[in-house]
Protein backbone atom coordinates (compact mmCIF):
# COMPACT_ATOMS: atom_id res chain seq x y z
CA UNK A 1 0.00 0.00 0.00
CA UNK A 2 2.02 3.25 1.13
CA UNK A 3 4.68 1.72 2.77
CA UNK A 4 7.42 4.08 0.85
CA UNK A 5 5.58 7.13 1.23
CA UNK A 6 6.74 9.28 3.62
CA UNK A 7 5.14 8.87 7.67
CA UNK A 8 2.15 10.31 8.35
CA UNK A 9 2.78 12.56 11.38
CA UNK A 10 -0.20 10.76 13.11
CA UNK A 11 1.29 7.21 12.81
CA UNK A 12 4.68 7.23 14.21
CA UNK A 13 6.26 4.00 14.01
CA UNK A 14 6.54 1.17 10.61
CA UNK A 15 5.48 -1.19 12.66
CA UNK A 16 2.00 0.64 13.54
CA UNK A 17 1.37 1.91 10.42
CA UNK A 18 1.40 -1.84 8.89
CA UNK A 19 -0.64 -2.97 11.63
CA UNK A 20 -2.51 0.67 10.49
CA UNK A 21 -2.87 -0.63 6.40
CA UNK A 22 -4.50 -4.33 7.62
CA UNK A 23 -7.12 -2.53 9.48
CA UNK A 24 -7.67 -0.26 6.54
CA UNK A 25 -7.84 -3.81 4.31
CA UNK A 26 -10.12 -4.92 6.64
CA UNK A 27 -12.67 -2.75 7.57
CA UNK A 28 -12.27 0.87 6.49
CA UNK A 29 -12.09 0.11 2.48
CA UNK A 30 -14.92 -1.88 2.65
CA UNK A 31 -16.73 0.80 5.01
CA UNK A 32 -15.67 3.56 2.70
CA UNK A 33 -17.29 1.85 -0.12
CA UNK A 34 -20.67 0.72 1.09
CA UNK A 35 -20.04 4.93 2.22
CA UNK A 36 -19.79 6.23 -0.85
CA UNK A 37 -22.50 3.51 -2.58
CA UNK A 38 -24.91 5.16 0.11
CA UNK A 39 -24.29 8.35 -0.46
CA UNK A 40 -24.85 7.67 -4.44
CA UNK A 41 -27.96 6.32 -3.51
CA UNK A 42 -28.90 9.21 -1.28
CA UNK A 43 -28.22 11.74 -3.74
CA UNK A 44 -29.81 10.34 -6.41
CA UNK A 45 -33.17 9.76 -4.30
CA UNK A 46 -33.14 13.16 -3.37
CA UNK A 47 -32.93 14.51 -6.87
CA UNK A 48 -36.46 13.32 -6.83
CA UNK A 49 -36.46 11.35 -10.22
CA UNK A 50 -37.85 8.72 -8.61
CA UNK A 51 -40.56 8.62 -6.33
CA UNK A 52 -39.96 7.38 -2.97
CA UNK A 53 -42.17 4.38 -2.91
CA UNK A 54 -40.21 2.92 -5.98
CA UNK A 55 -37.01 3.52 -4.42
CA UNK A 56 -36.96 5.35 -0.79
CA UNK A 57 -33.43 6.82 0.43
CA UNK A 58 -30.92 5.21 2.48
CA UNK A 59 -31.93 7.70 5.30
CA UNK A 60 -35.98 6.30 5.33
CA UNK A 61 -34.44 2.77 5.28
CA UNK A 62 -32.48 3.44 8.33
CA UNK A 63 -35.83 5.31 9.71
CA UNK A 64 -38.06 2.69 8.87
CA UNK A 65 -34.80 -0.01 10.63
CA UNK A 66 -35.45 1.67 13.66
CA UNK A 67 -39.23 2.42 13.99
CA UNK A 68 -40.27 -0.86 12.91
CA UNK A 69 -37.66 -2.67 14.81
CA UNK A 70 -39.57 -4.79 16.76
CA UNK A 71 -41.90 -6.07 14.05
CA UNK A 72 -38.37 -6.62 11.67
CA UNK A 73 -36.75 -8.34 14.46
CA UNK A 74 -39.81 -11.23 14.91
CA UNK A 75 -39.83 -11.63 11.12
CA UNK A 76 -36.45 -12.37 10.86
CA UNK A 77 -36.60 -14.73 13.25
CA UNK A 78 -38.78 -16.12 11.18
CA UNK A 79 -36.93 -16.58 8.12
CA UNK A 80 -33.69 -17.02 9.83
CA UNK A 81 -34.72 -20.32 11.16
CA UNK A 82 -36.23 -21.53 7.96
CA UNK A 83 -32.81 -20.16 6.11
CA UNK A 84 -31.12 -22.00 9.17
CA UNK A 85 -32.81 -25.33 8.52
CA UNK A 86 -33.31 -25.37 4.64
CA UNK A 87 -29.97 -25.16 4.41
CA UNK A 88 -29.03 -28.22 7.25
CA UNK A 89 -31.65 -30.30 4.89
CA UNK A 90 -29.34 -29.24 1.72
CA UNK A 91 -26.27 -30.32 3.34
CA UNK A 92 -27.30 -33.40 4.46
CA UNK A 93 -28.97 -33.89 1.00
CA UNK A 94 -26.64 -32.34 -1.15
CA UNK A 95 -23.18 -34.30 0.21
CA UNK A 96 -25.21 -37.81 0.87
CA UNK A 97 -26.41 -37.37 -3.00
CA UNK A 98 -23.04 -36.71 -3.92
CA UNK A 99 -21.57 -39.67 -1.89
CA UNK A 100 -24.14 -41.57 -3.29
CA UNK A 101 -23.33 -40.48 -7.27
CA UNK A 102 -19.52 -41.07 -6.33
CA UNK A 103 -20.00 -44.53 -5.45
CA UNK A 104 -22.89 -45.57 -8.29
CA UNK A 105 -21.72 -44.80 -11.71
CA UNK A 106 -25.28 -45.88 -12.51
CA UNK A 107 -26.82 -43.67 -10.34
CA UNK A 108 -24.65 -40.95 -11.82
CA UNK A 109 -25.89 -41.66 -15.20
CA UNK A 110 -29.33 -41.97 -14.47
CA UNK A 111 -29.91 -39.24 -11.85
CA UNK A 112 -27.88 -36.68 -12.82
CA UNK A 113 -29.70 -35.06 -15.82
CA UNK A 114 -32.26 -35.00 -13.41
CA UNK A 115 -31.08 -33.26 -11.05
CA UNK A 116 -30.26 -30.20 -13.25
CA UNK A 117 -33.60 -30.38 -15.02
CA UNK A 118 -34.86 -29.71 -11.23
CA UNK A 119 -33.07 -26.38 -11.03
CA UNK A 120 -34.72 -25.30 -14.12
CA UNK A 121 -37.60 -25.81 -12.51
CA UNK A 122 -39.40 -21.89 -11.27
CA UNK A 123 -40.21 -22.02 -7.63
CA UNK A 124 -43.58 -20.16 -8.65
CA UNK A 125 -44.81 -23.33 -10.75
CA UNK A 126 -43.92 -25.62 -7.62
CA UNK A 127 -44.85 -23.65 -4.61
CA UNK A 128 -48.27 -24.59 -4.76
CA UNK A 129 -48.52 -28.24 -4.94
CA UNK A 130 -45.64 -28.20 -2.06
CA UNK A 131 -48.75 -26.00 -0.43
CA UNK A 132 -50.69 -28.65 -1.10
CA UNK A 133 -48.37 -31.32 0.20
CA UNK A 134 -47.21 -29.79 3.28
CA UNK A 135 -49.77 -26.92 4.27
CA UNK A 136 -48.53 -23.24 5.52
CA UNK A 137 -45.85 -24.61 8.28
CA UNK A 138 -42.37 -24.50 7.85
CA UNK A 139 -42.17 -27.66 5.72
CA UNK A 140 -43.13 -26.03 2.02
CA UNK A 141 -40.15 -22.95 3.08
CA UNK A 142 -37.64 -26.06 3.79
CA UNK A 143 -38.82 -27.63 0.78
CA UNK A 144 -38.01 -24.83 -1.00
CA UNK A 145 -34.52 -23.62 0.50
CA UNK A 146 -33.57 -27.23 -0.18
CA UNK A 147 -34.63 -27.33 -3.75
CA UNK A 148 -32.41 -23.94 -4.40
CA UNK A 149 -29.55 -24.37 -2.65
CA UNK A 150 -28.45 -27.97 -2.72
CA UNK A 151 -27.57 -28.61 -5.87
CA UNK A 152 -24.29 -26.64 -5.84
CA UNK A 153 -23.25 -28.08 -2.86
CA UNK A 154 -23.67 -31.70 -5.02
CA UNK A 155 -22.22 -30.24 -8.06
CA UNK A 156 -18.78 -29.08 -5.77
CA UNK A 157 -18.46 -32.36 -3.81
CA UNK A 158 -19.17 -34.68 -6.49
CA UNK A 159 -16.13 -32.95 -9.16
CA UNK A 160 -13.57 -33.03 -5.77
CA UNK A 161 -14.69 -36.62 -4.91
CA UNK A 162 -13.86 -37.71 -8.91
CA UNK A 163 -10.64 -35.35 -9.30
CA UNK A 164 -8.76 -37.29 -6.41
CA UNK A 165 -5.12 -38.19 -7.28
CA UNK A 166 -5.97 -41.41 -9.13
CA UNK A 167 -2.24 -42.17 -8.06
CA UNK A 168 -3.46 -41.34 -4.52
CA UNK A 169 -5.90 -44.25 -4.89
CA UNK A 170 -3.46 -47.02 -6.66
CA UNK A 171 -1.16 -46.38 -3.41
CA UNK A 172 -4.14 -46.87 -0.53
CA UNK A 173 -4.99 -49.69 -1.99
CA UNK A 174 -1.47 -51.24 -2.64
CA UNK A 175 -2.08 -50.31 1.68
CA UNK A 176 -4.82 -53.00 1.28
CA UNK A 177 -7.28 -50.19 1.94
CA UNK A 178 -10.67 -50.73 1.02
CA UNK A 179 -12.99 -48.76 -1.10
CA UNK A 180 -14.61 -47.21 1.89
CA UNK A 181 -11.01 -46.82 3.42
CA UNK A 182 -9.81 -44.79 0.50
CA UNK A 183 -13.18 -42.89 0.59
CA UNK A 184 -12.69 -42.66 4.09
CA UNK A 185 -8.89 -41.18 3.86
CA UNK A 186 -8.33 -40.31 0.96
CA UNK A 187 -11.53 -38.58 -1.04
CA UNK A 188 -13.73 -37.47 1.65
CA UNK A 189 -11.15 -34.93 2.91
CA UNK A 190 -10.30 -34.39 -0.30
CA UNK A 191 -13.20 -33.16 -1.13
CA UNK A 192 -13.87 -30.82 1.91
CA UNK A 193 -12.75 -27.80 1.05
CA UNK A 194 -15.07 -27.86 -2.46
CA UNK A 195 -17.67 -29.27 -0.30
CA UNK A 196 -17.73 -25.97 1.93
CA UNK A 197 -17.55 -23.73 -1.14
CA UNK A 198 -20.50 -25.43 -2.11
CA UNK A 199 -22.04 -24.79 0.84
CA UNK A 200 -20.76 -20.95 1.21
CA UNK A 201 -22.98 -20.78 -2.21
CA UNK A 202 -25.67 -22.52 -0.77
CA UNK A 203 -26.07 -20.40 2.30
CA UNK A 204 -26.27 -17.15 -0.29
CA UNK A 205 -28.80 -18.52 -2.26
CA UNK A 206 -30.86 -20.05 0.64
CA UNK A 207 -32.00 -16.33 1.62
CA UNK A 208 -33.52 -15.82 -1.84
CA UNK A 209 -35.17 -18.97 -1.92
CA UNK A 210 -36.90 -18.73 1.84
CA UNK A 211 -38.22 -15.12 0.46
CA UNK A 212 -39.59 -16.84 -2.73
CA UNK A 213 -41.19 -19.58 -0.04
CA UNK A 214 -42.92 -16.87 1.99
CA UNK A 215 -43.98 -15.08 -1.28
CA UNK A 216 -45.20 -18.84 -2.08
CA UNK A 217 -47.68 -19.08 1.07
CA UNK A 218 -47.21 -17.45 4.62
CA UNK A 219 -48.57 -15.43 7.09
CA UNK A 220 -44.82 -14.33 8.93
CA UNK A 221 -41.00 -14.08 8.10
CA UNK A 222 -39.06 -11.37 6.18
CA UNK A 223 -40.78 -12.32 2.55
CA UNK A 224 -44.20 -11.83 3.97
CA UNK A 225 -43.35 -8.21 5.54
CA UNK A 226 -42.09 -7.24 1.70
CA UNK A 227 -45.05 -8.82 0.18
CA UNK A 228 -47.58 -7.06 2.55
CA UNK A 229 -45.04 -3.34 2.88
CA UNK A 230 -45.16 -3.23 -1.01
CA UNK A 231 -48.84 -2.61 -1.99
CA UNK A 232 -48.98 -0.73 1.65
CA UNK A 233 -46.13 1.71 0.09
CA UNK A 234 -43.98 1.46 2.81
CA UNK A 235 -40.87 0.88 0.37
CA UNK A 236 -38.51 1.91 3.08
CA UNK A 237 -39.91 -1.24 5.55
CA UNK A 238 -39.32 -3.87 2.29
CA UNK A 239 -36.14 -2.60 1.76
CA UNK A 240 -35.56 -2.84 5.73
CA UNK A 241 -36.21 -6.27 5.71
CA UNK A 242 -33.55 -6.70 2.32
CA UNK A 243 -30.80 -5.09 4.51
CA UNK A 244 -31.57 -7.46 7.52
CA UNK A 245 -31.86 -10.54 4.61
CA UNK A 246 -28.34 -9.24 3.17
CA UNK A 247 -26.77 -8.96 6.94
CA UNK A 248 -27.98 -12.44 7.82
CA UNK A 249 -26.66 -14.07 4.38
CA UNK A 250 -23.05 -12.52 5.17
CA UNK A 251 -23.56 -13.57 8.54
CA UNK A 252 -23.84 -17.33 7.62
CA UNK A 253 -21.48 -16.86 4.88
CA UNK A 254 -18.70 -15.91 7.86
CA UNK A 255 -19.20 -18.32 9.85
CA UNK A 256 -19.36 -20.90 7.47
CA UNK A 257 -15.65 -19.05 6.59
CA UNK A 258 -14.86 -19.60 9.88
CA UNK A 259 -15.82 -23.17 10.24
CA UNK A 260 -13.71 -23.75 6.71
CA UNK A 261 -10.42 -22.47 8.60
CA UNK A 262 -11.13 -24.91 11.59
CA UNK A 263 -12.02 -27.76 9.41
CA UNK A 264 -9.53 -27.81 6.43
CA UNK A 265 -6.47 -25.86 8.28
CA UNK A 266 -4.37 -27.43 4.88
CA UNK A 267 -5.87 -26.22 2.45
CA UNK A 268 -3.86 -23.02 0.84
CA UNK A 269 -5.33 -20.14 1.08
CA UNK A 270 -5.33 -16.14 0.72
CA UNK A 271 -3.30 -14.40 3.66
CA UNK A 272 -6.08 -11.74 4.07
CA UNK A 273 -10.11 -11.80 3.68
CA UNK A 274 -12.63 -13.84 3.04
CA UNK A 275 -12.07 -17.10 0.25
CA UNK A 276 -15.53 -16.33 -1.71
CA UNK B 1 18.81 -32.49 7.01
CA UNK B 2 21.90 -33.60 8.29
CA UNK B 3 20.38 -36.49 10.56
CA UNK B 4 22.32 -39.64 9.93
CA UNK B 5 20.99 -43.00 10.56
CA UNK B 6 21.43 -44.71 13.40
CA UNK B 7 23.25 -48.52 13.71
CA UNK B 8 20.72 -50.81 13.96
CA UNK B 9 19.59 -50.66 17.46
CA UNK B 10 18.35 -54.59 17.44
CA UNK B 11 18.50 -57.56 14.97
CA UNK B 12 17.02 -57.21 11.54
CA UNK B 13 13.25 -57.75 12.03
CA UNK B 14 12.24 -60.69 9.68
CA UNK B 15 9.03 -59.90 8.02
CA UNK B 16 10.53 -61.99 4.24
CA UNK B 17 9.64 -65.81 5.11
CA UNK B 18 10.63 -67.60 2.75
CA UNK B 19 7.70 -66.09 0.05
CA UNK B 20 9.32 -62.68 -0.53
CA UNK B 21 9.80 -63.33 -3.67
CA UNK B 22 8.82 -61.84 -7.37
CA UNK B 23 8.93 -64.08 -10.53
CA UNK B 24 7.56 -62.56 -13.81
CA UNK B 25 7.90 -65.07 -16.90
CA UNK B 26 7.18 -63.55 -20.35
CA UNK B 27 5.30 -60.77 -19.39
CA UNK B 28 3.70 -58.60 -22.27
CA UNK B 29 1.16 -55.65 -21.60
CA UNK B 30 0.08 -53.18 -24.09
CA UNK B 31 -2.24 -50.18 -23.35
CA UNK B 32 -5.29 -49.69 -25.71
CA UNK B 33 -6.01 -46.52 -27.38
CA UNK B 34 -8.82 -45.15 -29.10
CA UNK B 35 -8.90 -45.43 -33.04
CA UNK B 36 -5.55 -46.90 -32.72
CA UNK B 37 -2.80 -49.50 -32.27
CA UNK B 38 -2.48 -50.39 -28.57
CA UNK B 39 0.88 -49.25 -27.25
CA UNK B 40 3.16 -51.69 -26.33
CA UNK B 41 4.60 -51.48 -23.00
CA UNK B 42 6.31 -54.41 -22.00
CA UNK B 43 7.23 -57.07 -24.30
CA UNK B 44 7.92 -60.59 -23.03
CA UNK B 45 9.61 -59.87 -19.80
CA UNK B 46 11.21 -61.95 -17.87
CA UNK B 47 12.50 -61.40 -14.25
CA UNK B 48 13.01 -62.96 -11.04
CA UNK B 49 13.78 -61.30 -7.54
CA UNK B 50 14.96 -63.74 -4.46
CA UNK B 51 13.85 -62.95 -1.10
CA UNK B 52 15.78 -60.06 0.33
CA UNK B 53 17.26 -59.08 -2.89
CA UNK B 54 17.59 -55.75 -4.20
CA UNK B 55 16.64 -56.03 -7.85
CA UNK B 56 17.47 -52.48 -9.74
CA UNK B 57 15.43 -51.72 -12.85
CA UNK B 58 17.02 -49.26 -15.47
CA UNK B 59 15.69 -48.07 -18.81
CA UNK B 60 15.05 -44.97 -20.42
CA UNK B 61 11.77 -42.79 -19.97
CA UNK B 62 8.72 -44.72 -21.55
CA UNK B 63 10.16 -48.34 -21.32
CA UNK B 64 7.26 -49.31 -19.08
CA UNK B 65 9.20 -49.49 -15.90
CA UNK B 66 6.11 -48.05 -13.77
CA UNK B 67 4.36 -50.31 -15.39
CA UNK B 68 6.55 -53.29 -14.46
CA UNK B 69 5.43 -52.60 -10.63
CA UNK B 70 1.89 -51.95 -11.12
CA UNK B 71 2.08 -55.78 -12.21
CA UNK B 72 4.35 -56.72 -9.26
CA UNK B 73 1.85 -54.80 -6.68
CA UNK B 74 -1.31 -56.28 -8.87
CA UNK B 75 -2.56 -53.00 -9.99
CA UNK B 76 -2.59 -54.14 -13.36
CA UNK B 77 -2.88 -57.34 -15.12
CA UNK B 78 -0.24 -59.10 -17.64
CA UNK B 79 -1.68 -59.59 -20.94
CA UNK B 80 0.15 -62.59 -21.42
CA UNK B 81 2.80 -64.53 -19.35
CA UNK B 82 2.26 -64.83 -15.61
CA UNK B 83 2.90 -62.43 -12.52
CA UNK B 84 4.02 -64.27 -9.35
CA UNK B 85 4.97 -61.87 -6.17
CA UNK B 86 4.34 -61.96 -2.24
CA UNK B 87 2.46 -59.05 -1.19
CA UNK B 88 3.71 -56.01 -2.55
CA UNK B 89 3.70 -52.20 -1.57
CA UNK B 90 4.33 -49.41 -4.18
CA UNK B 91 5.91 -46.09 -3.35
CA UNK B 92 5.81 -43.83 -6.24
CA UNK B 93 7.86 -41.14 -6.77
CA UNK B 94 5.96 -38.02 -5.73
CA UNK B 95 5.56 -38.83 -1.85
CA UNK B 96 1.85 -38.78 -2.19
CA UNK B 97 1.41 -38.10 1.70
CA UNK B 98 -2.39 -36.89 3.07
CA UNK B 99 -2.08 -33.23 3.30
CA UNK B 100 -4.86 -33.29 6.08
CA UNK B 101 -2.43 -36.26 8.12
CA UNK B 102 0.30 -35.49 10.40
CA UNK B 103 3.67 -37.16 9.33
CA UNK B 104 3.31 -39.80 12.29
CA UNK B 105 -0.37 -40.53 11.02
CA UNK B 106 0.51 -40.86 7.27
CA UNK B 107 3.62 -43.27 7.91
CA UNK B 108 1.28 -45.25 10.32
CA UNK B 109 -1.78 -45.51 7.46
CA UNK B 110 -0.88 -48.61 6.54
CA UNK B 111 -1.82 -49.68 10.29
CA UNK B 112 -4.81 -47.66 10.44
CA UNK B 113 -6.31 -49.39 7.24
CA UNK B 114 -5.26 -52.88 8.75
CA UNK B 115 -7.46 -51.84 11.40
CA UNK B 116 -5.52 -50.28 14.21
CA UNK B 117 -6.70 -47.64 16.51
CA UNK B 118 -5.29 -44.13 15.78
CA UNK B 119 -3.39 -44.44 19.15
CA UNK B 120 -1.65 -47.95 18.62
CA UNK B 121 -1.08 -47.06 14.94
CA UNK B 122 0.77 -44.15 16.04
CA UNK B 123 2.32 -46.31 18.95
CA UNK B 124 4.14 -48.68 16.85
CA UNK B 125 5.15 -45.79 14.15
CA UNK B 126 7.18 -43.97 16.94
CA UNK B 127 10.21 -45.93 17.08
CA UNK B 128 10.96 -46.16 13.37
CA UNK B 129 10.85 -42.06 13.45
CA UNK B 130 13.89 -42.01 15.72
CA UNK B 131 15.39 -44.89 14.32
CA UNK B 132 15.53 -43.16 10.63
CA UNK B 133 16.12 -39.79 11.41
CA UNK B 134 12.41 -38.20 11.87
CA UNK B 135 12.78 -37.48 15.59
CA UNK B 136 10.36 -34.78 16.76
CA UNK B 137 8.60 -34.33 13.47
CA UNK B 138 5.94 -36.79 14.26
CA UNK B 139 3.57 -34.09 14.58
CA UNK B 140 4.36 -31.98 11.10
CA UNK B 141 1.82 -31.75 8.68
CA UNK B 142 3.50 -32.59 4.73
CA UNK B 143 3.85 -29.42 3.63
CA UNK B 144 5.66 -28.48 6.78
CA UNK B 145 8.49 -31.63 5.80
CA UNK B 146 11.49 -30.41 3.11
CA UNK B 147 11.49 -33.10 0.46
CA UNK B 148 13.88 -35.92 1.84
CA UNK B 149 11.63 -35.52 4.62
CA UNK B 150 8.33 -36.51 2.95
CA UNK B 151 10.03 -39.07 1.08
CA UNK B 152 11.53 -40.61 4.56
CA UNK B 153 7.76 -40.30 5.84
CA UNK B 154 6.68 -42.16 2.61
CA UNK B 155 9.45 -44.82 2.77
CA UNK B 156 8.68 -45.41 6.62
CA UNK B 157 4.42 -45.70 4.97
CA UNK B 158 5.75 -48.15 2.92
CA UNK B 159 7.49 -50.25 5.80
CA UNK B 160 4.51 -49.93 8.50
CA UNK B 161 2.43 -52.11 5.65
CA UNK B 162 4.29 -55.23 6.67
CA UNK B 163 5.07 -56.62 3.31
CA UNK B 164 7.80 -58.57 1.90
CA UNK B 165 8.01 -57.13 -1.22
CA UNK B 166 8.77 -52.57 -1.86
CA UNK B 167 8.27 -51.79 -4.91
CA UNK B 168 10.06 -48.11 -5.30
CA UNK B 169 9.26 -46.13 -7.94
CA UNK B 170 12.17 -43.58 -8.93
CA UNK B 171 11.53 -42.39 -5.02
CA UNK B 172 14.08 -39.71 -5.48
CA UNK B 173 13.45 -38.80 -8.58
CA UNK B 174 11.80 -35.64 -7.73
CA UNK B 175 15.02 -34.53 -5.31
CA UNK B 176 17.74 -31.96 -5.59
CA UNK B 177 20.80 -33.89 -6.64
CA UNK B 178 22.42 -33.39 -2.77
CA UNK B 179 19.42 -34.69 -0.93
CA UNK B 180 19.19 -37.68 -3.48
CA UNK B 181 22.48 -38.30 -2.58
CA UNK B 182 21.85 -38.67 1.05
CA UNK B 183 18.82 -40.58 0.53
CA UNK B 184 20.52 -43.29 -1.42
CA UNK B 185 22.69 -43.45 1.77
CA UNK B 186 19.85 -43.34 4.09
CA UNK B 187 17.90 -45.69 2.03
CA UNK B 188 21.27 -47.82 2.01
CA UNK B 189 20.85 -47.62 5.87
CA UNK B 190 17.29 -48.32 6.41
CA UNK B 191 17.19 -51.41 3.91
CA UNK B 192 20.62 -52.97 6.13
CA UNK B 193 17.94 -52.53 9.14
CA UNK B 194 14.64 -53.65 7.79
CA UNK B 195 15.87 -55.89 5.27
CA UNK B 196 12.93 -56.40 2.19
CA UNK B 197 12.61 -57.51 -1.36
CA UNK B 198 13.52 -54.65 -3.27
CA UNK B 199 12.28 -53.95 -6.96
CA UNK B 200 13.69 -50.11 -7.30
CA UNK B 201 12.66 -48.42 -10.78
CA UNK B 202 15.39 -45.61 -11.43
CA UNK B 203 16.44 -43.53 -14.48
CA UNK B 204 19.86 -42.83 -12.52
CA UNK B 205 22.45 -45.43 -12.98
CA UNK B 206 23.98 -44.60 -10.32
CA UNK B 207 21.44 -44.94 -8.05
CA UNK B 208 20.97 -48.57 -9.61
CA UNK B 209 24.74 -49.28 -8.70
CA UNK B 210 24.69 -47.85 -5.29
CA UNK B 211 21.80 -49.75 -3.86
CA UNK B 212 21.09 -53.01 -5.76
CA UNK B 213 22.33 -56.45 -5.67
CA UNK B 214 21.46 -56.53 -9.28
CA UNK B 215 20.85 -54.62 -12.26
CA UNK B 216 18.22 -55.67 -15.05
CA UNK B 217 18.53 -53.21 -18.29
CA UNK B 218 15.22 -52.63 -20.33
CA UNK B 219 15.39 -51.15 -23.68
CA UNK B 220 12.90 -48.62 -25.06
CA UNK B 221 9.22 -49.29 -25.26
CA UNK B 222 8.26 -51.85 -25.33
CA UNK B 223 10.29 -52.50 -22.59
CA UNK B 224 12.47 -56.20 -23.09
CA UNK B 225 15.38 -57.32 -20.63
CA UNK B 226 18.84 -56.40 -22.78
CA UNK B 227 21.09 -56.92 -19.51
CA UNK B 228 21.46 -58.41 -16.31
CA UNK B 229 24.43 -57.43 -14.42
CA UNK B 230 25.54 -58.72 -10.64
CA UNK B 231 26.45 -55.79 -8.59
CA UNK B 232 28.47 -57.92 -5.89
CA UNK B 233 30.24 -55.16 -4.26
CA UNK B 234 30.40 -55.45 -0.36
CA UNK B 235 27.98 -52.37 1.68
CA UNK B 236 28.30 -49.77 2.41
CA UNK B 237 29.36 -48.70 -0.97
CA UNK B 238 31.00 -44.89 -2.16
CA UNK B 239 30.19 -43.61 -5.13
CA UNK B 240 33.78 -42.95 -5.71
CA UNK B 241 34.60 -47.10 -5.61
CA UNK B 242 36.66 -47.59 -8.89
CA UNK B 243 34.65 -51.08 -9.40
CA UNK B 244 31.16 -49.51 -9.38
CA UNK B 245 32.18 -46.61 -11.40
CA UNK B 246 33.31 -49.68 -14.09
CA UNK B 247 30.30 -51.45 -13.40
CA UNK B 248 27.78 -47.90 -14.22
CA UNK B 249 29.46 -47.69 -17.17
CA UNK B 250 28.92 -51.30 -18.11
CA UNK B 251 25.08 -50.37 -17.14
CA UNK B 252 25.15 -47.03 -19.45
CA UNK B 253 26.65 -48.74 -22.10
CA UNK B 254 23.89 -52.08 -22.38
CA UNK B 255 21.34 -48.74 -22.22
CA UNK B 256 22.74 -46.89 -25.03
CA UNK B 257 23.17 -50.60 -27.07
Amino acid sequence: MSGARAPLPTVPTAGTRLRGDGAVARVLAPAMLVLALLGIWQLYASVGSVDDFILPAPTEVAQALWQDRALLWDNLLVTAQEVGLGVLVALVLGFGLAVALHFSLTLRRGTYPLLVASQAVPIVIIAPLLVVWFGFGIVPKLAIIALVCFFPVVVTTLDALGNVDPDQIKLLRTLDASRWQAFRYAEAPAALPAALSGAKIAVAVAVIGAVFAEYAGSSSGLGHLMLQAIPQLETARAYAAVVLLAAFAVALFSALALAERRLVPWANRRPEGPRA
Amino acid sequence: MATRLEAPAEEPRNVLGPDGEIHLAGVSRAFPRRNAAPVPALADVSVNVAAGETVAVVGPSGCGKTTLLELVCGLQKPDSGTVRAAPAVLMPQRDLLLPWLTAIDNAALALRVAGASRAEAREQAHPLFAAFGLEGFERARPDELSGGMRQRVAFLRTLLSGKPVLCLDEPFGALDALTRREMQEWLAGALAREPRTVLLVTHDVEEAVLLADRIVVLSPRPGRVVAELPVDLPRPRAATDPTLLALRERALEALRS
